[in-house]
């Protein structure tokens, strides 16, 4: 069977998945099944075939798994939303059209050669930084510069940033791989790449600080930062560097926490949810992480099925905030049960598995360590929010791929998605003509 | 460059692993923890939104119902007037938690099934709606018990004999459960020491029985074969029970005669001495066969209900019957140290009333889904035999001579025939402060209902039994047996 083939039927499970969820929802909702349901099963199946139709004509050879999974993601994330919230629901359908249209044009635009990104290293790194900088110019959510305004539409920035740096970050790594290998020196049994190409690196990880420090968000510049360290030890494979590298981000970090009261806070919280004081403090304070957890404590092994959660109260303020955008893994949990959440996590686990499989099938380097920069920034993503509402981590306010409600994310991770399959395309038609 | 982006991956893997663990942990293996944190309003929170079922009375009559408040949680409501049914069917409030049979069948009521079921209907996205009990409770009787005590502190129980169905269970003072969800009126009944409103005196108060316990000593006495109704025993008073000297009421004397005539007119001396004939060991025997020292197995919260027997109270402890510090002869005319509940004393009239067997009395009779189907049928259940039918039925004719002729006539009924005994048990006798009891049942030939009634602190001369407490047990019998 051809790949798209393949494609095509995986498809079947995830729009079966959506009619089945949104029917559920209704159920619990109406105690009728409504026609609307099956309607929006098929809306979701037309446009995943339209995306279907697009690779089948563009990257006839690209990874049959990829899509699907995103697609199980995707619907799941829509039904969660549309149990939330209605509204969530169709204005997240409306980004999913926008997002599958970016995912079309960077795949229609790319579809020769993806590798003329190279050329364009330097002003992609420079949209990247400035993308960061944008929310500086708006007010800070809960302490942190995430998000930008335009009009009636918060845009968060980090979300194609973190595109913008990983094209840069492998494009750069493919050039300088050698020489940081070739030219590095020993010292007090630690391998340090060269001086001359230190700069750069540097330069890398003040950025990152710089980030924690401006946006004051530990989790985006954590993202950022393991993407790069990841990078830099595929590119090399010095484990030495990548020790450097942590313990410079350590000291960043223990200096960023004895200065900023923010960062503090969140760490705080994070050792102490369920301290009296902390949790009842009205800005920082540790009431979020905690009904994270009292959400999940709900949960127990099955879940209590969709639309059972405890979230709002009559109309007043909400039990658990955000639910639909940060704190959507906690619902899962609640309503779908550790089986629930453990299987969304499991899907992740099978695109970060595709991912790194198409960046080891792929030839080239630049194409390599792009593929292993959009999957591990991508699985560092779902890391920095699951494990912040888990409190495995201090939390941060970072979107969960392809299920939370945001535009931004939709279009980025789409984007994403589609230079992983440009980069499997190739690697794998150069594979069957080997 | 593959051998580091296998690694890469592992690590992944390991940060995955990581947070389902960090996800197990939160919503499974500590989730009790997690659910039972102060911070945390969702347990109480979830329980208001669920559609409590309705709490009935025998006749069908709405006792409790839930209602959608502005701010999508329910609250309880308790239909009867006056708090006719406080104490039994409980409260449920957000504020307060739960009692009486509200905390007793609130898996029911809040609709809680197996585990199986309860992921059934989460698939098939079912709202948990609760069942609906259905009391062997009678509004019009209840009402009537709490009338004939016309104010006056205690409690009457009314069970059916053979099943143990629970048809009436009084308390007063009352309180109107409604307003108990106020902060300030539940805080002045708590703290109400003088009346204890919120105490359910059928279960939890600890009465002297008086003379109503000579039909204990008299069933050990005739089902152990020592001793036949016909016995002659000597009823002159007063006598030296335990180095002290036992009277008879008004110190009369009387002089041989037989067990009937000894219970019709409660000899207080002759019944000492069959306690002391049959000793400790008979004695603590047939009091565990009644159920005394154990809660009684009453479909109700354990902490609202105590045991019945000898209660030391200035070292607040159970002192068994058996044990050599007791003073047998004066236990088996209902003195000494003992302390029952007015449901105990319900239930010795029952067992004499059903044949020697006593049954457990409950107040369900039946759990109903919101669709109206049967889900649980509480059948009869016999707890314990305590005598023979034939000493049972040789005691119900000893008991129905107490209400023909004896000190219980104030109880007896036109045309149906009534068995009981009087109880008079004396708590300050310069000031001639008592206890009034009844215990009783009818009709003899075929027992229906069986009664306790208790007054606390009745004053006076005529603050006997057999004038206050006969003609309650009297009215309530009449009612029942319409």
């Amino acid at each position: 069977m051809s790949a798209r083939n393949r494609e095509l039927f995986a498809l079947i499970p995830a729009s079966l998945l959506v009619t089945a969820g949104f029917a559920a929802v209704f159920i619990q909702r109406d105690d009728i099944l409504s026609n609307v349901s099956l309607t929006y099963g098929l809306i979701f199946l037309g446009l995943c075939l339209a995306a279907h139709l697009v690779l089948r004509v563009t990257l006839p050879d690209a990874d049959p798994y990829l899509f699907p999974l995103v697609a199980v993601l995707a619907c799941f994330g829509l039904v969660m939303l549309y149990r939330l919230n209605a509204t969530f629901a169709r204005d997240q359908a409306q980004w999913f059209v926008v997002g599958l249209i970016c995912f079309a044009g960077t795949i229609v635009a790319l579809r020769r050669d993806h590798r003329v990104l190279e050329r364009y290293r330097y002003s992609i790194a420079l949209i990247g930084i400035l993308l960061l900088l944008l929310p500086r110019l708006g007010a800070p959510v809960n302490g942190a510069y995430l998000s930008f305004h335009i009009g009636p539409i918060a845009f968060q920035p980090a979300e194609l940033a973190k595109i913008a740096i990983v094209v840069f970050l492998a494009s750069y790594l493919r050039d300088t791989r050698q020489v940081l290998v070739v030219g590095a020196r020993r010292f007090l049994g630690i391998t340090f790449p060269p001086l001359k190409h230190l700069g750069p690196l540097l330069a890398v990880w003040g950025t990152a600080m710089v980030l924690l420090f401006v946006i004051q968000d530990l989790g985006s510049s954590l993202m950022f930062f393991g993407a790069f360290l990841a990078l830099v030890y595929v590119a090399t494979n010095r484990i030495s560097f990548v020790v450097i590298g942590l313990g410079l981000f350590a000291i960043g970090a223990r200096i960023l926490y004895a200065i900023r009261p923010t960062i503090r806070n969140r760490v705080d919280d994070w050792l102490h949810p369920f301290n009296d004081k902390l949790y009842h403090q009205p800005v920082g304070g540790s009431f979020q992480i905690a009904q994270s957890i009292f959400t999940q404590a709900d949960g127990g092994l099955f879940g209590r099925g969709f639309g059972q959660a405890t979230i709002q109260l009559g109309g007043n303020a909400p039990i658990l905030p955000a639910a639909h955008t940060d704190f959507i893994f906690p619902v899962i949990v609640d309503e779908l049960g550790l089986v629930g959440g453990a299987a969304v996590l499991l899907v992740y686990l099978l695109i970060v598995e595709r991912g790194f499989k198409t960046a080891m099938l792929a030839t080239d380097s630049f194409s390599k360590l792009l593929a292993t920069g959009l999957t591990t920034v991508l699985a560092l993503q779902v890391f920095v929010i699951v494990g912040g509402v888990t409190k495995l981590i201090p939390l941060t306010g970072v979107t969960l791929p392809f299920i939370s409600y945001g535009g931004s994310s939709i279009v980025a991770n789409f984007i994403l998605l589609a230079l992983l399959l440009l980069v499997s395309d190739r690697a794998r038609r150069e594979a069957q003509a080997r | 460059m593959n051998a580091p982006i296998l690694k890469l991956f592992g690590l992944v893997l390991v940060l995955f692993a990581a947070l389902i663990g960090m996800t197990s942990y939160n919503s499974v293996i500590h989730a009790d923890a997690y659910r039972a944190n102060a911070l945390n309003a969702r347990p109480q929170i979830e329980q208001q939104q669920v559609h409590r079922g309705l709490i009935r009375a025998r006749d069908g009559t709405v006792l409790a119902r839930s209602t959608l408040g502005s701010n999508d949680l329910y609250k309880r409501t308790y239909t009867s007037a006056g708090g006719t049914f406080a104490h039994v069917i409980g409260y449920d409030f957000l504020r307060l938690a739960r009692a009486g049979l509200e905390r007793e069948r609130n898996d029911a009521l809040s609709g809680k099934r197996t585990q199986l079921t309860s992921i059934f209907d989460q698939l098939r996205g079912k709202q948990r709606v609760g069942d609906n009990v259905v009391t062997n409770l009678d509004p019009a009787a209840q009402k009537l018990a709490i009338s004939q005590l016309a104010g006056r502190k205690g409690s009457i129980v009314a069970i059916e004999p053979a099943t143990g169905k629970v048809r009436v269970m009084v308390s007063v003072p009352g309180y109107d459960p409604n307003q108990l969800d106020d902060a300030a009126t539940y805080d002045k009944l708590i703290h109400d020491d003088k009346d204890s409103p919120l105490l359910n005196r059928a279960t939890q108060a600890g009465y002297a029985p008086g003379s109503t316990f000579k039909v204990v000593t008299a069933a050990a006495a005739l089902d152990t074969g020592k001793f036949t109704p016909d016995s002659m025993l000597d009823g002159k008073s007063p006598i030296t029970v335990s180095g002290t000297p036992l009277s008879n009421f008004s110190n009369e004397q009387y002089g041989s005669i037989t067990l009937t005539t000894a219970l019709t007119n409660s000899v207080n001396t002759v019944w000492a001495q069959v306690a002391q004939q049959l000793g400790h060991k008979t004695m603590a025997e047939y009091m565990k066969r009644f159920g005394f020292g154990t809660d009684p197995p009453l479909d109700y919260p354990d902490d609202q209900m105590r045991p019945s027997g000898v209660f030391d109270t200035t070292k607040q402890k159970w002192i068994p019957p058996q044990s050599d510090r007791v003073d047998i002869g004066r236990v088996g005319i209902g003195q000494e140290r003992l302390q029952v509940t007015p449901l105990q004393m319900a239930e010795v009239a029952a067992t004499v009333a059903n044949g020697g067997v006593r049954m457990k009395p409950h107040i369900t009779n039946r759990i109903v889904d919101p669709d109206g189907r049967t889900v649980e049928q509480i059948q009869p259940q016999v707890a314990e035999r305590v005598m023979s039918t034939t000493a049972a039925s040789q005691l119900t004719e000893m008991m129905s001579n107490v209400v023909r002729e004896g000190t219980g006539v104030g109880a007896a009924l036109q045309g149906i025939q009534v068995a009981g005994k009087t109880g008079t048990a004396e708590l300050n006798i310069a000031k001639s402060i008592n206890q009034p009891w009844f215990i009783g049942f009818a009709p003899t030939d075929k027992p229906r209902i069986a009664v306790a009634v208790t007054l606390e602190n009745i004053h006076g001369p005529q603050s006997q039994g057999g004038i206050v407490a006969a003609p309650i047990a009297k009215a309530i019998l009449q009612e029942l047996l319409k």
